[in-house]
């Protein structure tokens, strides 16, 4: 990206973050892209750098190398910051002696904003009865909905959530779902980080996965499950063994993935019928398997290898 | 963000957590709470009371003196051949041991005076009112005289018995037609270690001339006053002899009164002993109002929203001290009328204060519990933690108000603790006068302290102020 479009790109531009936490890398060429109208999911495992990588876009860490921008200027270059950028980092970091509206209160007074803003953003996340209690009596899921309407507090064209989902229950997470596609579909940029792949996979629109401090994957949700997908094919057989030393003949790589299923890569789904039927193994369904993101994730992660927008779907 | 939305957000953060609000409400009521008690368990009822001088200031009026009436105007003169002094108990010498010559309305407590005199160790003095004191010649002296003229007496000193030299001029009101004119011995007790060791004074006078009618008589003037630490054992007062020759011996002073002159006396620093409970409320809250932020981790959200880290520090310290002044300021008003109220209610003698020293002490003492707790907040961001936080900004103030309190401290730790340490601006609460003609343990056990109110206050400050700005620069530095 040219300098001219970092400078005036809309959303959030991370690029080449490097930072040490003693000796060891917490981040190490972190860089991605969060725009306007699209929810981006960030993943990665446990010390992968997505939480230091919020903190850096929030201006609460400092880095070594690279920058952070939002709408083009460093987060601490901002006036009400909340008005360009709402963020939920943790949902139990609040004052349990101070009730739920009080700690919207002060957050709103110091953006120059009114009471009856936090009453708006309280009925949005619906949490007007609890409100006025003690936060400390607060269940998780309430807090949730309470960082979120902090996060709301000033109408910010960029939301950034760190796993909104825990701690929710059902009707909750099934509500926040449509909330951030409803936050999408209103033009924000919206970074969600969740370690649940199934809300994950039916939420985001993008997704950047983090290993070892790097973005090892930023690209479009459909490229990269169609990609993770290729041309395996999955085969139910009570014959596993046969069908395996049939197909390898041919040149297919197949691996056991169920008592009687087996995946097969490396041959077309029409090749490996007329395989099987030319040497007389039964079966009973062939069908063109569809990778979930868990399965984008894993083979990700575990491979550690980086898998740009530029170049999707090309073989590694 | 400009400073105000800082200063409002502090604000409304301080405002809705109720123990914060609690706690420095608790802070109030406690100098409140013990002002009551101090003043109503305090019991001096039928107490002898305490003289005073023209000035309304409490004062020791306890010597012996050797007098005859004198109508109208006259004068009196006579030589000071010895002036030995006696401690029984601690040092030999009483550097304010007085002997000479004085001219006082009546024996009563407090009445109008006049005096010149030679003294153990500050040569020719005149005195008058209790409080004026001026130097004579120095040099031998042999003769001293008094003259009265009116409402104008005046002191005069000689080396030679003819050529007089004048010590001084007091235009003394009261004197009355008819006044006592005499000779007088007096013999405060001398500073010993933390405390006071009682003396004695013999003089011989010879060559006593000048007007005046009747027989001398000798009397102990302000026997049983408080503000009179009595003879050593086995000692008392006298005279013997005829004008030509006399022995007095006296113990007393004729001079104002101080904090270990008038142990009985309660002052304002008494009253508002509930500072130091309120002090320990408000470091309390001043280290959580920060701390707190990092225990619940709600430092990143507060940095989030307020980019401007020192700005965010300075709106807290600034909401705290605001806070905390106005808290401190109530409880004041309130305590230290209603407590001397009740002191003297209970015949408590209390030394008196200006009202511009009453208001110094109400403001200082809010500033005092103000500045304090913003100690507390800048070491509380430095340490990021409630206990040490608490625990040094306590150890930092409450140790040497309570090293203050301890009577056998030595004048020079206390004195020094009372100046470089934050336990200086105790001196908001100092309310005594010290006297150069009154030897005494000018030390903050007896409530003098080493600094004047607002530079013991600014010691304070100081300490918050470098606090703040290492808070700040430390803020900025590590990740939040």
């Amino acid at each position: 990206m040219s300098p001219l479009q970092t400078a005036n790109a809309p959303g959030i531009v991370v690029a080449g973050l490097r930072k040490r936490y003693r000796a060891a890398p917490a981040l190490d060429g972190m860089s991605f892209t969060v725009r306007p109208g699209v929810v981006t999911g960030f993943l990665g495992p446990n010390g992968a750098g997505k939480s230091t990588t919020m903190r850096v876009i929030l201006g609460l860490d400092a880095v070594e190398e690279g920058s952070a921008l939002i709408n083009g200027r460093p987060y601490r270059r901002l006036r009400r910051p909340l008005t360009h950028v709402g963020a939920l980092l943790d949902a139990s970091a609040l004052h349990p002696g101070r009730s739920g509206r009080g700690h919207l209160l002060w957050l709103a007074h110091s953006q120059g904003l009114d009471a009856r803003r936090v009453d708006q953003v309280i009925e949005q996340v619906g949490l007007a009865t609890a409100a006025r209690r003690k936060a400390g009596g607060y269940s998780l899921g309430m807090r949730q909905r309470l960082g979120i309407a902090a996060a709301l507090l000033g109408d910010p064209p960029i939301v950034m959530l760190d796993e909104p989902f825990n701690g929710m229950d059902p009707d909750g997470i099934i509500w926040l779902r449509g909330f951030l596609r409803s936050l999408a579909t209103q033009g924000r940029a919206v970074l969600v980080s969740s370690h649940l792949m199934s809300e994950m996979q039916d939420t985001a629109d993008h997704l950047v996965v983090a290993g070892h401090g790097r973005a090892i994957a930023d690209a479009a949700m459909a490229d990269l499950i169609a990609a993770a997908s290729r041309d395996r094919v999955v085969l139910r057989t009570t014959a596993g063994a046969d069908a395996t030393s049939v197909l390898i003949r041919a040149g297919a790589t197949v691996a056991a993935t169920g008592r009687d299923t087996v995946t097969v890569s490396g041959l077309p789904a029409n090749r490996i019928v007329a395989l099987l039927n030319a040497g007389a193994v039964p079966f009973s369904e062939v069908s063109a398997h569809r990778a979930t993101l868990e399965d984008v994730y894993l083979e990700l992660t575990r491979e550690a290898v980086e898998f740009h927008a530029a170049t999707p779907g090309a073989p590694r | 963000m400009t400073p105000l939305q800082s200063l409002r957000a502090e604000w409304t953060k301080f405002r809705t957590v109720r123990g914060w609000m609690v706690g420095t409400v608790a802070a109030a009521l406690m100098i409140v709470l013990f002002a009551l008690l101090t003043g109503a368990s305090s019991d001096q009822k039928g107490a002898p009371p305490v003289p005073v001088g023209p000035g309304g200031e409490p004062v020791t009026d306890s010597f012996y003196f050797v007098h005859r009436p004198l109508a109208g105007n006259g004068s009196v003169s006579v030589s000071v051949s010895a002036l030995d002094s006696r401690v029984p108990e601690g040092p030999g010498v009483v550097p304010w041991a007085k002997a000479g010559l004085i001219i006082k309305q009546s024996t009563r407590q407090g009445s109008p005076y006049a005096a010149v005199m030679v003294t153990g160790g500050h040569g020719v003095r005149m005195q008058d009112g209790f409080v004026h004191d001026t130097a004579g010649p120095r040099g031998p002296v042999r003769r001293l005289r008094l003259d009265r003229a009116g409402d104008t007496v005046t002191g005069y000193a000689s080396a030679d018995g003819s050529t007089w030299t004048k010590v001084g001029t007091a235009r003394v009101r009261g004197l009355g037609a008819t006044a006592q004119i005499g000779l007088f011995v007096a013999s405060p007790p001398v500073v010993d270690g933390g405390g006071t060791a009682g003396s004695v004074s013999t003089a011989v006078f010879e060559d006593l001339r000048g007007h005046g009618t009747g027989d001398w008589t000798g009397e102990q003037v302000g026997a049983e006053s408080p503000s009179f630490a009595g003879y050593p054992d086995n000692t008392s007062g006298s005279y013997t002899g005829t004008d030509a020759r006399l022995t007095v011996t006296g113990a007393g002073d004729i001079a104002p009164a101080v904090g270990d002159s008038l142990p009985t006396g309660g002052h304002l620093r008494d009253i508002l002993t509930g500072t130091f409970a309120a002090l320990i409320a408000v470091i309390v809250v001043g280290a959580l109002f920060v701390t707190a932020e990092y225990r619940h981790r709600m430092i990143r959200l507060t940095l989030a929203a307020s980019p401007g880290r020192g700005r965010m520090l300075v709106a807290k310290a600034v909401v705290l001290w605001v806070v905390t002044f106005a808290a401190g300021l109530a409880g004041t008003a309130v305590a230290a009328p209603l407590g001397e109220r009740l002191a003297r209610d209970h015949g408590v003698y209390m030394f008196p204060v200006s009202s511009s020293t009453e208001l110094r002490v109400a403001l200082g003492t809010a500033a005092l519990l103000a500045t304090a707790s913003v100690l507390a907040l800048a070491v509380g961001a430095i340490l990021r933690n409630s206990a040490a936080a608490v625990t040094a900004v306590i150890a930092a103030i409450v140790l040497p108000y309570a090293l203050i309190a301890v009577p056998f401290m030595p004048a020079g730790v206390s004195k020094g603790v009372a100046t470089v340490t934050p336990g200086a601006a105790f001196a908001v609460q100092q309310t005594l006068v010290p006297y150069d003609q009154v030897a005494s343990n000018y030390t903050p056990y007896y409530g003098y302290y080493p600094l004047a109110p607002w530079a013991g206050l600014a010691v304070l400050a100081g300490y918050a102020v470098v606090s703040l700005v290492l808070a700040a620069v430390l803020l900025n530095r590590r990740d939040a």
